[in-house]
């Protein structure tokens, strides 16, 4: 009973997490606002609905536990690559911006 | 945990891919729009997830992996077009 | 659980119409894309997962894939 309790505690606040990352990829105001809302948010959330699902059903768990670490590595790796293409593509950044390093960096080659 | 918790937590996730829609159509320039498909991607990962336990198949369990792993390809190659192609 | 199917058909029908009318045809395939996901998740709600798991496979990886590659051959913008 205890077990379920924690589960479903668990589930739902990885679905809680998803539902605010998805609101911060609605409400901000710039590509890359967007990017750590939606990087953040849905990886924490994905990873605790896995594991939750894992500890409501004991018999499940390593296989939610395989897709949470198949989450946890491609999920950053595929919004690093897409941070990285918007820049070198010139998306500009939004208004109010204080600091941009992108360009010190050796080798940078894309419009900014 | 009964069904209707479970379907409970299936509208918050709906509600979230239905905001990821609205980015979608509203977004100014295509990385934003790609943004926006690449969540929609990971939350349909936990989607399914729980859609499994729902229907108490453990064998459901495997679209969700297939998809955490395929996604991946796709959103590659759109990157790897916008930061060459333009 | 009718309401959530219904959600979904309808945010299906308006992705396919996006892709119907964007001239970025790299948007159009992204909308595209977002439509073999929520036909996966249709499926899922089916009871068919087989079915699901090939629509996830071939229309949200290698489709994309493939649009991307003949997008890259020839030009972007459509007109």
């Amino acid at each position: 009973m205890l077990r379920v309790v924690l589960g479903t505690v668990v589930t739902f606040a990885g679905a809680l997490f998803l539902f605010i990352g998805c609101l911060g990829v609605f409400r901000m105001p710039d590509v890359y606002n967007r990017l750590q809302a939606g990087t953040k948010c849905t990886t924490l959330g994905a990873f605790l609905t896995a594991i939750g699902v894992g500890i409501i059903e004991p018999t499940w768990f390593w296989k939610t536990l395989v897709i949470a670490v198949f989450i946890l590595l491609t999920n950053p790796i595929s919004n690093h690559a897409l941070g990285r293409a918007s820049r070198k593509s010139g998306v500009p950044l939004c208004e109010g911006s204080v600091v941009d390093r992108s360009q010190e960096f050796d080798g940078y080659e894309g419009r900014p | 945990m009964s069904g209707t918790v479970i379907l409970t937590l299936t509208g918050i996730i709906t509600a979230g891919i239905l905001l990821c829609l609205l980015r979608l159509l509203k977004g100014p320039t295509a990385p934003d729009r790609a943004v926006a498909m690449d969540t929609a991607c990971t939350v349909t990962t936990a989607l399914l997830v729980l859609l499994a336990l729902f229907f108490k198949r453990s064998v459901y369990l495997d679209v969700a992996l297939v998809y955490a792993l395929l996604t991946f390809m796709g959103l590659v190659a759109i990157a790897r077009y916008l930061e060459r192609g333009i | 659980m009718i309401i959530i199917v219904s959600l979904l058909v309808l945010a299906m029908l308006v992705a396919a119409v996006a892709a119907l009318i964007y001239r970025d045809l790299l948007s159009a395939v992204i909308a595209s894309c977002l439509v073999s996901l929520l036909a996966s998740i249709l499926f899922f709600f089916l009871q068919a997962p087989d079915v699901a798991m090939a629509e996830a496979s071939i229309g949200a990886a290698l489709v994309t894939a493939i649009f991307v590659i003949a997008i890259r051959r020839t030009k972007r913008y459509e007109e």
